[in-house]
């Protein structure tokens, strides 16, 4: 019998080329994909004169610096323009696939992925983005890469790794009603810390995890960077051979059947022993927001934030010191009592149809004390929410319906919120300034931020929802 | 990729921990080529306020430390976006070296294709190195890659690096060139990786 081995064991083992003495492997790439921010590397290509070496695994999107309010085509301002149309040139000379700005399939890079069924069980995924972390979901093992390795694999479709450490966050029970893969991420990052799982492959297992739907599975490995994975996986089960059924670019009829039973066997082993492990109680997990300047400053909703006075560790106290001053919340002040600007829905963390239909339900007959944006993770998950009616439930409470796209996530696309605005939003990153220069970002879920708009603070989502179906 | 082997500076301390990519780069330059000056905007919004005034208290704006060509940093230093220009930012600005007790993964990945060495200190250590320049501002801090050694003071701080990242450091080394090395291997493996797993390929009738 073969040595047991963890689920990332086997996806390594497979994608092995060659191994060094020194024990750097050189592992090939099964997709790459590609968006505005490619062009470092593609200018790397033209300087040498070599093609894309595998341009039908290679997929481009248009999703960074796109529009996400008001038209489309007419970018004001030129150098965001230049980076759309520079995707566009790159991906049309090296006969890329491109989902632009004029293709219904058009969206985010970690949505559409999954969505068409360009991401299977079994894969290695890289793609030019931290955010890669997010086509773990489907069992997967797929991470961020920098400019120079994007340039490595367009010319080589292989790349060079260490084995990551091995790690398994265990998420048992069940979560109470409206709590969601975002609460459950950010109670995980709170609790392991943003280094948590530096230099680690995180599998997440555990009855809560399986209990998951696909959009969920999507959120909780995208935030795995957060806690500093090199990726974050879930092993492929019937929730995610039915999500790919059907899909575009997934295997078709007695194929995928084949395939299924090869997915089915990419679980962990019986009695493999991780080198790094967490648990968390899934009933313990309340609605989660966080208060300061990193994704790992997570509290329930219920809670006070910390204050500076009662630190005793003096490095300890002068981040929480800077964190509350950047963030405008005073020491050991209830996190309800803190009033929001503005509210973002959107990104590849949170975006999909389960995201949008959790706000919908909330916001449903009321309306938004606070201006808003939401941005559907794709065009076509625009489209379905556009007829499920949810766009109407939106601006009828007051908030902008607009285009998809990594909007106001980064807004490098322009769309910013002002230096001081306070946002609840369902991204990822709460880093000073992510949002625009001076921006205070609080991260929730969906559901959590539709229950700052409609109170116009932090508020607890469960008592908006009495009554109402989940 | 030039060489990294021993380098004597002034070092910067930065005490912060978890500082990510987002305030070694904001997301505003990303679209900026390389060629338009991206060391200028190194920790802009850290080392300017909203009108392009200098924050006298961060490190890299005080006299001693405005020319350091090593940072000291705090704990998951380069977490976050994967952005590599966050290193090109860096190194353009003159820094060849980070000491820190811990780095994102993707910022050291990216770090090494360009050859800025990321030294890695124990918690302790990287503590002292901070009070001893914030005591000595201006003293020589020598960084030996073949030792793996830190100099300052009279103290020697031993630092750890992945030891492929020391070799290809040492010695200025390219991935694409030594990948080139393996393009039989390579061949190999598609052809035999595409009768093991036909269903890995995207399916054509998508198009």
């Amino acid at each position: 019998m073969n040595q047991p081995e963890t689920l990332f064991d086997k996806l390594w083992a497979t994608h092995e080329i060659a191994r060094r003495e020194d024990g750097d492997a050189l592992l090939w790439v099964d997709r790459h994909y590609v968006h505005e921010g490619s062009f470092h590397a593609f200018s790397r290509l033209k300087e040498r004169g070599v093609p894309v070496a595998e341009p039908g695994l290679t997929f481009g999107v248009a999703d960074h610096y796109v529009p996400t309010r008001g038209p489309r085509r007419a970018i004001a301002n030129p150098e965001i323009a230049r980076m759309v149309r520079q995707v566009e040139e790159n991906t049309a000379a090296h006969n890329v696939t491109l989902f632009g700005l004029d293709d219904p399939r058009q969206g985010i890079v970690h949505v559409v992925g999954p969505e068409q069924g360009l991401t299977l069980p079994g894969l290695l995924i890289v793609c030019g983005d931290s955010h890669t972390s997010t086509h773990g979901a489907l069992g997967a093992y797929a991470f961020g890469i920098g400019a120079s390795e994007v340039a490595h694999v367009l010319m080589t479709q292989t790349i060079w790794q260490k084995k990551p450490k091995r790690m398994r966050v265990t998420v048992d029970g069940k979560v109470a009603p409206v709590i969601t893969a975002k609460d459950i991420v950010l109670a995980i990052i709170a609790h392991i810390g943003a280094d948590g799982a530096t230099g680690c492959a995180i599998e997440f297992t555990g009855s809560a995890i399986r209990d998951l739907s696909m959009d969920g599975r999507l959120t909780l490995c995208n935030m795995s960077i957060e806690a500093g994975a090199r990726c974050g996986m879930v092993a492929p089960d019937a929730t995610t051979f039915d999500y790919l059924r059907g899909r575009p670019y997934a295997p078709k009829g007695a194929d995928f059947d084949r395939a299924v039973e090869v997915w089915s066997k990419l679980t962990t082993d019986d009695g493999v022993p991780f080198d790094k492990e967490a648990t968390l109680d899934a009933g313990a997990i309340a609605p989660t927001v966080t208060w300061g300047t990193s994704p790992e400053d997570a509290l329930p909703i219920d809670a006070h934030v910390p204050d500076p006075a009662r630190e005793p560790d003096e490095d300890r106290a002068r981040y929480l010191r800077g964190a509350l001053e950047y963030m405008g919340i005073a020491p050991g002040q209830k996190l309800t009592d803190v009033a929001v600007d503005r509210v973002f829905i959107g990104s590849c963390t949170n975006s999909r149809i389960e995201d949008l239909r959790a706000a919908a339900a909330v916001l449903a007959g009321r309306t938004s004390k606070v201006p808003g944006l939401v941005s559907a993770g794709s065009s076509l998950i625009k489209q379905q929410a556009e007829q499920e009616g949810l766009d109407r439930i939106f601006r009828d409470a007051g908030l902008e319906w607009g285009e998809s796209g990594c909007s106001m996530c980064v807004g490098i696309n322009g769309d910013l919120v002002a230096s001081g605005e306070r946002c609840a939003s369902t991204t990822n990153r709460n880093f000073r300034g992510r949002q625009g220069p001076g921006a205070r970002t609080h991260l929730m879920s969906p559901a959590m931020v539709a229950a700052a708009a409609v109170t116009g603070r932090l508020a607890d989502v469960r008592p908006l929802m009495a009554g109402r179906k989940v | 990729m030039e060489k990294f082997t021993r380098l004597t500076a002034t070092a910067c301390p930065i005490n912060a921990a978890n500082l990510n990519t987002d305030q070694i780069l904001p997301a505003r330059y990303l679209k900026w080529p390389r060629s338009a000056g991206i060391g200028k905007v190194l920790f802009q919004d850290l080392r300017f306020d909203g009108e392009g005034r200098e924050q006298p208290d961060f490190p890299l704006n005080r006299p001693a430390w405005r020319d350091a060509r090593i940072v000291v940093g705090g704990r998951n230093f380069g977490c976050g976006s994967s952005r590599e220009a966050a290193v090109y930012a860096l190194y353009d600005y003159g820094i060849r070296c980070v000491i820190a007790p811990s780095y994102g993964d993707i910022f050291s990945g990216n770090a090494i294709q360009n050859g800025l060495l990321t030294a890695m200190v124990s918690d302790e250590d990287d503590a002292a190195l901070m009070a001893a320049l914030e005591a000595v501002p201006d003293q020589p801090v020598t960084v030996d890659l073949e030792q793996q050694i830190i100099l300052c003071g009279n103290k020697i701080y031993p630092f750890t690096i992945d030891p492929v990242r020391r070799m290809r450091l040492l010695n200025g080394w390219d991935d694409i060139a030594l990948t080139e090395s393996y393009r039989d291997q390579i061949l190999a493996f598609k052809s035999a990786d595409r009768a093991r797993r036909p269903w890995a390929v995207p399916s054509t009738s998508a198009t």
